[in-house]
């Protein structure tokens, strides 16, 4: 099951961090070998309860992410179905650990996060849902800075 | 039972390509039926890419992804014949793992 049943473990894990002080139990886990495979992937739930942009950066940890040419945001100029955006991301961008998408004018501006181990490439696909016309938020993390590129997609019927 | 994902892991010059399609449902929370009452959010908080036991992807999702979440990604490494894993988790704790070989 590749650690999807310590999930409840792990979500104990996470709050434990985010109250702080119960490193003796984390250290049990790592020491009986019960760190859950997941606890490696990523960032914080609460990065996903963001309601402001500056908010979602600082979550995910890169507080002033630098424009970055070397990514590349696919996206259609006008989306008809709000539900159903399709988003591609790639870069060149060497050492990229992590891509995050967010959406600027979505109730919650976060999205995906996906870590990418070497042997990944720099690229991924997928579809996400817009409330209305937003820019839509590229962040790369790569060699342990961020970076992002955005882009306007004009939403005709919102889909949140 | 959640549905099964659906996966294709295709080799092509020594990059699979892997597209995925897992069923569910991503309520957001905010949406109502038709008696006005809040459907309550229910989406995939996680999951997770192996390729032969190794992750090669792995994620989080918030309220915002499609309906049944779609990805296309690409690692170099497999071979044909070999086996590629998908296991989410939802905020329900629910789980669904399903494989496929490289085409």
């Amino acid at each position: 099951m590749h650690g999807l049943d310590h999930n409840m473990i792990d979500t104990g894990r996470r709050r434990a961090l985010v109250t702080g002080g119960s490193f003796g139990l984390l250290g049990l886990f790592t020491v009986l070998g019960l760190m859950p495979s997941f606890a490696r992937a990523g960032v914080s739930r609460e990065a996903f309860e963001s309601m402001t942009l500056s908010e979602a950066f600082a979550a995910l940890g890169g507080l002033i992410p630098q424009d970055s040419a070397l990514i590349s945001l696919s996206a259609p100029d006008v989306a008809e179905n709000g539900a159903v955006v399709p988003v591609t991301v790639e870069t060149s961008l060497a050492g990229i650990e992590q891509i995050s998408i967010l959406v600027d004018k979505n109730p919650t501006m976060l999205v995906a996060s996906l870590e990418f181990p070497a042997g990944t490439e720099s690229f991924i696909t997928t579809r996400i849902k817009m409330a209305q016309t937003s820019s839509v938020i590229a962040l790369v993390k790569a060699d342990g800075r961020f970076y992002k590129t955005s882009k306007e997609v004009k939403v005709t019927q919102g889909g949140c | 039972m959640p549905n099964p994902s659906k996966i294709r892991a295709s080799l092509k010059d020594g990059v699979t390509e892997v597209r995925v399609l897992m069923q569910h449902e991503m309520d957001n929370g905010r949406r109502k039926d038709e008696a006005g009452k809040l459907i309550p959010a229910w989406y995939i908080t996680e999951f997770k890419a192996l390729h032969n036991g190794r992750t090669v992807l792995a994620g989080q999702f918030g309220t915002s992804v499609s309906r049944n979440p779609y990805l296309v990604f690409r690692f170099r490494g497999g071979v044909a014949g070999d086996k590629v894993s998908i296991d989410w988790v939802d905020n329900r704790n629910e789980t669904r793992t399903d494989e496929v070989l490289i085409a």
